[in-house]
């Protein structure tokens, strides 16, 4: 965990005051909607389809407690009992009344919570893996620079209005659970043959209206060289970047259209003047965060405990264990996802109870510490293994332990018609009917991993051009309509998925993609061929025949 | 502010003008006298694409009460009721098509 300082308190306060003192004044009159908007979306707070939805940020997804159970009341007190995890280690409230934001604001920036950054045309929350620090393999903790990046963007004055939104992400392990390749900067953390750390940059990765995968500009950014190089960055879009028409105003565009080569070379320029500058960080600037951050003081203790193996004879527990459970880099540990997904569920919501139940638990077994990841479920970086039983029980009774991780029900959802402004069609009623199709486990675990990722418009937010079934909701003539892309995926192979065929209507969905499903049993080489990799095989014209054919 | 292409909006049935409380969020319609009204019933019901324009102007005039107002269909009943007439504005009335979690 990062440990905020008096500095970052004090900040918060003040912005809170700030945004009440706004309010007070958009409530008297004094401020018109035109003058206040700017300010609300400065804080995170939209006006959408039912009301003010106030989103949240958790930074590089890493939570405590405190700030969850913090969450809860917020949900409690000022919602109605309960909060929605985004694909952008976000949390939405849905139902928030403006004259109570900022009463609900002072208490989530009491533990060091606010909604910056996560609005506007801003460098935003900076995300990365959920398993930051716990997974083996990792060259270094990428939450220590994402951390570099968030006190570097915040309210940076040249950064504030940008020609749009900028979204960066850090992995650094060998498999990307960040999904860089498809954010506006994606950066691989890795060392080079002599051992020093460094960057790999991609740029101009993003779905939306344009999709792109991220280009590499840069193979190796030494570490200390971070900041100069995202400023250089930042200058060149910032000059060059589209500001008449939005929507080629991300730096995918200007990328796209100059070419990665040519972009590459202007980074480059801007950096050369500037890298041996103020934002050259030393060893001692970088030690100082790398200071703030708290480790668990782990016990030394045997993989596979007694108490695990005991448990393991329990099929409930076995399953959960095979699904939820994955390797700690620290012996007699372990990582645990707790999956958002129920069957039937909304994705990625959680209520005030739920919270609070993780919040306790985390605080029993897992050294107080949540994480948020992309994929809209929460992890327990730090538990372990002899404690995995009384865990999971806990979950299970709370209707957290539901075994679908990375399987066919594990859909990533965006709100949707349900409650977007911007949205043309529903997308969690269409997860919900999905996973009600594969609701039966033994199935699910039989068709292996596979992601579905269902978006209510063009704007992405449910990353459909990367889900190995994406799912995208347009409108035609008043009517729901839905396309659906085979073989896209956000991992370290990202790519975006191709067109299956004509969209077809929302009562048409579940069953289109259970055929797809059904396809991919019937034409997989053998049972431990994924899905993604059978697309991958074949393309999507045996899939489209099929299941056209049937519809 | 509503969508600036609404000014040139062509009606073609029964239309209301909707929008959302200051306050709080709430979804509102416009009221024959000028008001907001948190029930569909109580909206005032226009024709034509110029009855609608005006009725969007007086809205927009003040936004103290409302904010983001602009026209949105609806459907009368034979017996005069008022129901909303697209599957956004059903579930602005009605609220997620889902159970909401509880």
């Amino acid at each position: 965990m990062y440990v905020y300082d008096e500095f970052d308190r004090a900040f918060l306060a003040e912005r809170v005051a700030e945004f009440r003192d706004q309010v007070g004044r958009r409530l008297s009159g004094a401020l018109s909607e035109d003058e206040f908007k700017p300010l609300r979306l400065m804080n995170g707070v939209y006006l959408q389809l039912h009301a003010y939805m106030l989103r949240i940020a958790i930074p590089y997804g890493t939570l405590n407690s405190h700030q969850l159970r913090r969450m809860a009341h917020v949900a409690r007190r000022y919602d109605r009992g309960y909060g929605h995890f985004t694909t952008r280690q976000n949390i939405q409230f849905n139902w928030i009344k403006l004259e109570e934001l900022p009463e609900a604001m002072a208490a989530l920036a009491e533990v060091g919570v606010h909604g910056i950054q996560t609005s506007g045309n801003c460098i935003r929350n900076v995300t990365t893996d959920q398993w930051a620090g716990a997974t083996p393999g990792e060259y270094d903790d990428p939450r220590i620079w994402a951390e570099i990046l968030r006190q570097y963007s915040t309210l940076h004055p040249e950064f504030t209005y940008l020609p749009r939104k900028f979204k960066i992400a850090i992995t650094a392990a060998p498999q990307d659970r960040a999904a860089i390749k498809v954010h506006d900067v994606g950066l691989r953390l890795h060392r080079n043959e002599a051992g020093e750390l460094g960057f790999e940059v991609l740029v101009g990765g993003g779905l939306g209206r344009t999709p792109f995968v991220g280009k590499l500009v840069r193979p190796f950014l030494p570490a200390r060289d971070l900041l100069s190089y995202i400023e250089a960055i930042m200058r060149v879009y910032n000059q060059y970047g589209r500001r008449d028409n939005i929507y080629k105003a991300r730096i995918k565009i200007l990328v796209h259209e100059i070419g990665a080569e040519e972009f590459s070379k202007a980074v480059e320029a801007e950096w050369e003047a500037i890298r041996e500058g103020a934002l050259k960080m030393t060893d001692e600037m970088i030690a100082e965060i790398r200071g703030r951050f708290l480790y668990p003081d782990f016990a030394t203790l045997a993989d596979n405990p007694p108490e695990l193996a005991e448990a393991l004879k329990d099929a409930r527990f076995a399953t959960w264990h095979a699904n939820s459970v994955h390797t700690h880099k620290v012996p007699g540990h372990a990582i645990v996802t707790i999956s958002l997904k129920p069957v039937g569920a909304p994705p990625g919501d959680a209520t005030a109870d739920q919270m609070d139940v993780v919040a306790d638990l985390a605080d029993r077994y897992a050294f107080g510490e949540i994480r948020v990841g992309h994929e809209q479920n929460l992890c327990l970086p730090n538990v372990a293994q002899k404690d995995l039983p009384a865990l999971w029980a806990a979950l299970d009774a709370a209707g957290l332990a539901t075994p679908n991780v990375n399987h066919v029900s594990d859909i990533i959802a965006c709100p949707g018609l349900d409650y977007c402004s911007l949205a043309n069609a529903r997308a969690i009623p269409v997860a919900q009917e999905i996973a009600k199709r594969f609701s039966d486990l033994d199935r699910s675990r039989g068709i292996g991993r596979l992601h579905i990722n269902i978006s209510g418009c063009i704007n992405a937010c449910g990353h459909h051009h990367v889900g190995h079934i994406g799912i995208l909701g347009v409108e035609k003539n008043g009517q729901e309509f839905y396309q659906i892309t085979l073989g896209g995926r956000a991992d370290e192979k990202a790519q975006l998925g191709t067109l299956l065929g004509p969209a077809v209507s929302y009562e048409q969905v579940p069953g289109l993609i259970e055929d797809v499903v059904e396809t991919y049993l019937e034409l997989r080489a053998g049972p431990q061929e994924l899905f993604i990799d059978t697309v991958a095989r074949l393309g999507v014209e045996p899939f489209k025949e099929r299941v056209y054919a049937a519809h | 502010m509503a969508a600036p292409q609404q000014q040139k909006l062509k009606v073609n049935g029964p239309v209301t003008v909707t929008a959302n409380r200051l306050t709080d969020g709430a979804v509102v319609w416009r009221t024959a006298d000028g008001g907001w009204s948190a029930d569909l019933a109580d909206a005032a019901i226009v024709t034509t694409s110029d009855a609608a324009i005006a009725l969007l102007a007086a809205a927009q005039q003040r936004d103290i009460e409302a904010v983001g107002a602009y026209v949105a269909p609806v459907l009368l009943g034979e017996d005069g009721s008022v129901q909303p007439g697209n599957l956004r504005e059903r579930i602005r009335v009605a609220g997620p098509t889902f159970e909401l979690p509880h």
